[in-house]
């Protein structure tokens, strides 16, 4: 098998310009034609398409190095220019260097004594400050610039205008003279090496009469494909059009001078050509028109090739499109461990690992090309060890091939459970953003995951896409299998806690079960037990007669290791300015011992997804990712089970509240609305005290939005002080499973103040937000306060002043996108090359030293407790209870 | 608990403890065993059990050789940042002033401004001035910038005479501890005559003739500095955890710091700048990485502080506060491709070109788009050294022996 072993790896690269003669001594052909193909539609000899430049066509050999299509690698050609033309990217250095080189001897315009100062600086610099070596450059290219008087031959010096995009003047006596490109090419030509390279040009790669174009390279077909269309109507590259202009004008040009033409007319061709060889390299230079296709779309020129996000850097070289991936919906599925990932099995009939047949494996491989590529577990190619690729689809008689197959063969075998493969959701924020799974093949066409890992992907599953690759070769799946698996970024190395845990359903039903309340039956434990996978004996009953019963917490404690001590207080912790620990009356204190939930419910903070010094936390820093996998692995998925049989709904009735406390709730608004109103007519009698730094105005609206504020804040306690505890809004909102305060209350009480930049709405009408109200009113109403709550329905008004709101957020979050991914860029952007060495510090790509000691005390954030090093306090805890 | 194993006395803990500084763990975290230990009543096993657990845990929580800290900072920084408010503007501590924060406030700092765009200092007081109202007023007086225009009533031009009427407002002048002197004082600057009838200074400028010479003077007048320092436009006396400190708008921290009654140990301002032409490198770095953990702290998201440092290091590791971004760090990286591949492609090719840049291949972007298979972090960094010739020497001893 010819495995292509890299020989040969690039060291550095070059970067210089082009000379003329190299130019002619790689070129296959001197291109003198316009024309493209003949009527035949076979390319014409000596013309830009031909055959000698390379092939594009399958079928046929290159001219020049017989090689086949996709070996044959192009060839240049080119274009003898009947005059020079400027390049127009060298402009900006060729003006320069004519301002501060001298027109008669081509010296630098600096003393003998100063250039041989600066020479030995520059030898010094050079060595071990390339920076510095630039900089002092351009100071020496300043200084020597705008001298009036050469100090080596005293020739007099004028004043060089330029004039965009190509034109250079001479402020002489007699007035301005322009520099034809063949006078500007003349003057660099005298311009001495030694001179170059004080000015940070060198001269070895760049000779600056080379920024003069004489001649002019003619990239291969390949660079330039023409493309043809389903008529048949072939469609040239943008390229060739633009290089048939130049080769057109050009050839008038040559024709003209030969037939000695006026000046006039010869210089008006000049000029065309140096506009059509201007556009061809950079067709955005200001000044000048772009270059039109005849639909009147610009041309993608040189520079457009390069530059920008689609660009063939960022575009194709720092990003490429890969095979061996696949995307669709994904959907969840609580009974996949973290770990996996569910594949249609489409998709795993398509996607293939290569592996290679041993003895060992090839009555498996056998029959996986037996089954071929359409029944599922087979397999889509056979590559030979000669390096011939077998497609199986074509064989008829596959059969033959297996028998066929012996160890040293390699087959691209599908998908299978067990697999390593890279799953990736965009946008790729953090490391977390792509993750190796194992691969489930499961049926329908959806990727699978398991719902703990929303997080870090930032999933949800109202339509979301997600993207997987399959790594090709033993180094990238050992790679991904042990240092990009989903349980070894259990924790972020943000901030050092766990990003993945439980979210929503999870975190309620862990605080249903572990409610002090709850009893459970022999059968009930035995059932979620079983879905938890645990395979060991029950624990002691809690209750022994009249019938055995156990608590909610004794279920979940059987999945927490034995020997765990920890406490912390729950999410639904009321914050009591005494605290009450264990006597906590709403047992919101946790307390674990010895691996049993003593106290306390499960809630957020024990189990949540994005919580430091959780339970989870502990689990996955004390005893392991392993761990950390199976305990969310099992436990969690008990829990959905648990709620499953529970029950949970949350209906309209969730949100009902009294009459009484809604006449409560209103009279709260009574009172407000007086109040604002009394601000009001302060105002307007002139009684308001202005702030200190704000207008009466402001002022006023200041006190008003702190009033209204307050409101809202108001209702919303008053609402759901008449809640029972066990209200489905109230579960969740407490333990911290979904939604908060604000929403509960916008659902049953009041939405409140709706707020645009900041400010109350004011702005719309003359002197009011809609014709409804009369001008100049600030009232409450009339500046978007709702009263109104989503359960009982806006009035049209407020649903309108909502929507404003709802409006202003859309564009807030677009606006906010865009910023942060462009700051992420050039954070990644400057940072990247950043490594730690084995001494310990931080590095740049060229060894420079950014850190004598990362974060200054070496410590991973990703392998910290919460960015601490060590938690004392559990190994002080630890310590006491070891005597 | 208590098996007759003796309590070690606090003296020896301590004592242990500082054995730890000698192991290399570094010295916050010494300090913190010692805080914590304090009160504790330890056997010498339990004593010997918590050392050899905390050298334990933090020799494992050290970062590997090969780690890409950078991308890990840069995307800890990035990632959070997409769930920050927009909403620029936020009490400052102070309700009548609003700072910059969240987003535009990130921004701000990585970008490097030379201004911020709302600059403010906090100004902490010496200990003559720090415990009363009083005195601290005293120091925000000679601090805020006073021009006539903050304590005239009004400012009229008076054609007939082409003189210039400043009706002063006494009570604004006593505020600010000022008389009609100083006002008087600082018109004597500008050339002209000066008369004084109560509250009102009529000034008539010599030689001025023309209407719009005289507006313009009025704008000059009106802009009259009486004292204060300069760009310190509002300056609020505020009361923090048991003193009294200076909020400041506007930002000048070499002139503030000489001012008499300000404590120059603790006093700051968010212009980074500022701080690096003042106080040094050293100081902008530790500027920087305080702005933006309060940036991301008053926003709710937790990013270690590691990421941060790292960030600041970048900034100023060549002892100029430098931005990130293409006029700095990106704009410096000695790879050419990694320059083109990030901004202003084409520029960087052609200056490459006329230079003869040569690039090493050493970054991480370079080897992405060469294809090169290794990128020189993490796994990548690995490299093996082989000697063939040793290798085959040593064969042959061995075949021999």
């Amino acid at each position: 098998m010819s495995l292509h072993i890299l020989t040969k790896r690039i060291g550095a690269i070059e970067f210089g310009v082009l000379d003329p003669d190299t130019i002619r001594r790689m070129s296959v052909t001197a291109i003198i034609t316009a024309d493209t193909y003949d009527e035949d539609g076979m390319p014409i000899r000596s013309g830009l398409m031909d055959r000698r430049l390379g092939t594009v066509e399958p079928g046929v050999r290159c001219e020049t190095c017989g090689n086949p299509v996709g070996l044959c690698p192009g060839h240049f050609g080119h274009i003898e220019l009947a005059r020079p033309v400027i390049h127009v990217g060298f402009v900006k250095i060729i003006h320069q260097l004519l301002r501060a080189t001298c027109r008669n001897c081509g010296r630098l315009l600096l003393p003998q004594s100063e250039i041989e100062k600066y020479k030995e600086r520059m030898k010094r610099y050079e060595k071990r400050w390339y920076a510095l070596s630039l900089k002092l450059a351009e100071v020496i290219l300043k200084k020597a610039m705008d001298n009036p008087e050469c100090p080596h031959c005293h020739a007099k010096q004028y004043k060089i205008k330029f004039e965009k995009p190509t034109m250079f003047f001479e402020e002489r006596e007699e007035g301005l003279v322009r520099l034809t490109p063949s006078d500007v090419r003349s003057r660099l030509e005298k311009i001495p090496d030694e001179d170059l390279w004080l000015i940070g040009i060198n001269p070895k790669t760049a000779r600056p009469e080379w920024f003069v174009l004489t001649v002019l390279p003619v990239p291969p077909i390949c660079v330039r494909p023409s493309i043809t269309l389903e008529s048949g109507v072939r469609s040239e590259d943008d390229l060739t059009h633009k290089l048939v202009d130049i080769i057109r004008i050009n050839e008038r040009l040559r024709e003209n001078i030969e037939a000695g033409a006026p000046q006039l007319i010869i210089d008006d061709l000049w000029e065309l050509l140096q506009y059509h060889v201007t556009t061809y390299f950079d067709n955005e230079v200001p000044g000048i028109p772009p270059a039109k296709h005849r639909s009147g779309r610009p041309l993608r020129t040189l520079a457009q090739r390069l530059k920008g996000k689609e660009g063939r850097f960022r575009g194709n070289l720092s990003g490429k499109r890969v095979d061996f991936s696949a995307r669709t919906v994904i959907s969840p599925d609580p009974c996949l461990s973290i770990n996996e990932v569910g594949v249609p099995i489409d998709v795993a009939k398509i996607l293939t690992v290569p592996e290679r047949v041993t003895e060992w494996n090839i009555e498996e491989m056998r029959r996986l090309v037996i089954n071929g590529p359409d029944k599922y577990p087979g397999a889509n190619y056979i590559v030979r060890p000669d390096g011939k690729r077998i497609d199986l689809r074509f064989p008829k008689d596959r059969r033959t091939l297996a028998e066929q197959l012996k160890p040293g063969y390699i087959v691209e075998r599908h998908l299978k459970d067990g697999d390593i493969v890279l799953f990736n959701r965009q946008p790729s924020l953090h490391r977390m953003s792509m993750m190796a799974h194992k691969v489930r093949v499961l049926p329908y066409r959806t990727f699978r995951l398991n719902l703990c890992v929303c997080p870090p992907y930032n999933a949800d599953f109202d339509g979301d896409e997600m993207n997987l690759h399959v790594p090709q070769s033993e180094e990238a799946r050992a790679e991904a299998r042990i240092l990009m698996l989903v349980q070894e970024h259990i924790l972020s190395p943000r901030y050092g806690g766990p990003i993945m845990g439980a979210i929503h359903d999870y975190i309620t039903a862990a605080y249903l079960l572990t409610l002090k309340s709850v009893l459970l039956t022999r059968e009930q434990v035995a059932q979620l037990l079983v879905v938890g996978e645990y395979r060991g004996e029950l624990p002691e009953p809690a209750i022994k007669k009249p019938i055995e019963l156990w608590t909610g917490k004794q279920v979940f404690s059987v999945f927490l290791p034995k020997d765990m001590n920890f406490s912390l207080r729950a999410s639904i912790c009321m914050k009591c300015d005494q605290c009450l620990r264990e006597e906590c009356p709403y047992d919101a204190y946790v307390m674990v011992r010895e691996g049993k939930l003593l106290l306390g419910v499960i809630d957020k903070a024990s189990i949540g997804a994005e919580k430091t010094d959780s339970i989870l936390h502990y689990i996955v820093k004390n005893y392991g990712t392993d761990k950390g996998r199976e305990f969310m692995d099992t436990c969690f998925k008990m829990l959905l089970y648990f709620l499953d049989r529970h029950g949970f709904t949350m209906g309209l009735e969730s949100l009902d509240i009294p009459k009484d406390v809604i006449e409560e709730i209103k009279e709260v608004f009574r009172k407000a609305e007086a109040k604002v109103n009394a601000l009001i007519e302060d105002y307007l009698k002139g009684r308001l005290e202005p702030q200190p730094g704000k207008t009466l105005e402001e002022t006023l609206e200041v006190k008003i939005i702190e009033v209204l504020n307050e409101v809202r804040d108001q209702a919303g306690k008053i609402a759901c002080r008449h809640m029972r505890l066990d209200n489905e809004v109230l579960v969740m909102t407490q333990t911290g499973a979904r939604g908060n305060i604000i929403n509960v209350t916008q659902m049953c009480a009041c939405l409140g103040q709706q707020h645009l930049r900041g400010e109350r709405i004011h702005r719309g009408y003359h002197g009011r937000p809609l014709p409804h109200f009369k001008q100049g009113d600030l009232g409450v109403r009339a500046r978007g306060f709702v009263f109104s709550s989503f359960k009982r329905g806006l009035t049209p008004v407020e649903f309108f002043f909502h929507a404003m709101t709802g409006r202003e957020g859309l564009v807030d979050t677009a606006v906010r996108t865009s910023q942060s991914g462009y700051m992420q860029r050039r954070l990644i952007n400057a940072l990247q090359d950043l490594r730690v060495e084995y001494d310990g510090t931080v590095r740049t790509a060229d060894n420079i030293i950014v850190q004598f000691r990362y974060g200054e005390d070496g410590v991973d954030p990703a392998k910290s407790y919460h960015g601490r090093p060590v938690n004392l306090d559990f190994i002080i805890n630890k310590a006491l209870e070891v005597e | 608990m208590n098996n007759g194993e003796n309590k070690l006395s606090k003296e020896i803990i301590m004592k242990e403890v500082e054995k730890l500084k000698d192991i290399g763990l570094p010295e916050a975290l010494v300090e913190e065993v010692k805080a914590k230990l304090a009160d504790v009543k330890l056997t010498k096993r339990q004593l010997d059990f918590i050392l050899s657990e905390i050298v334990k845990e933090y020799y494992a929580s050290q970062v590997e050789p090969g780690e890409a800290v950078g991308t890990v900072a840069a995307q800890s920084i990035g990632e959070p940042s997409t769930q920050m408010t927009l909403r620029t503007f936020h009490y400052a501590g102070v309700r009548e002033f609003n700072i910059t924060l969240g987003l535009p406030r990130l921004i701000e700092i990585v970008d490097a401004r030379r201004t911020p765009s709302t600059p403010m200092m906090t100004i902490y007081l010496d200990e003559e001035h720090r415990h009363s109202r009083d005195k601290a007023l005293e120091v925000a007086r000679r601090i805020e910038y006073t021009a006539i225009e903050n304590v005239a009533r009004s400012i009229e031009i008076d054609i007939n005479t082409f003189s210039i009427v400043i009706e002063l407002d006494p009570e604004l002048l006593s505020n600010k501890g000022l008389t009609i002197d100083h006002v008087v004082k600082a018109l004597q600057r500008l050339k002209g005559e000066i008369h004084i009838e109560d509250n009102r200074i009529i000034f008539i400028p010599s030689g001025v003739t023309d209407i719009f010479k005289l507006q313009k003077l009025r704008d000059r007048i009106l802009g009259l500095k009486l004292k204060g320092i300069k760009n310190i436009r509002r300056v609020l006396v505020k009361e923090e955890s048991g003193e009294y400190i200076l909020v400041t708008e506007g930002s000048n921290l070499a002139a503030v710091l000489t001012v008499e009654g300000v404590d120059p140990t603790r006093t700051t301002t968010n212009n980074i700048h500022e701080i690096a032409e003042v106080l040094g490198i050293e100081a902008a770095r530790n500027a920087i990485i305080q702005e933006m953990m309060n940036v991301l702290r008053e926003q709710g998201l937790e990013v270690d502080i590691r990421h941060i440092m790292l960030v600041a290091d970048m900034m100023t590791l060549t002892g100029r506060v430098r931005q990130i971004g293409r006029h700095g760090v990106s704009g410096e990286k000695p790879s050419v491709l990694a320059r083109a591949a990030f901004e202003v492609t084409v520029k960087h090719l052609l200056e490459a070109a006329v230079r003869g840049e040569v690039d090493n291949l050493k970054g991480v972007a370079e080897n992405v788009i060469v294809g090169s298979n290794l990128i020189p972090l993490g796994t990548g960094m690995v490299n093996l050294l082989m000697y063939p010739t040793a290798i085959r020497r040593e064969n042959e001893n061995e075949a021999g022996g």
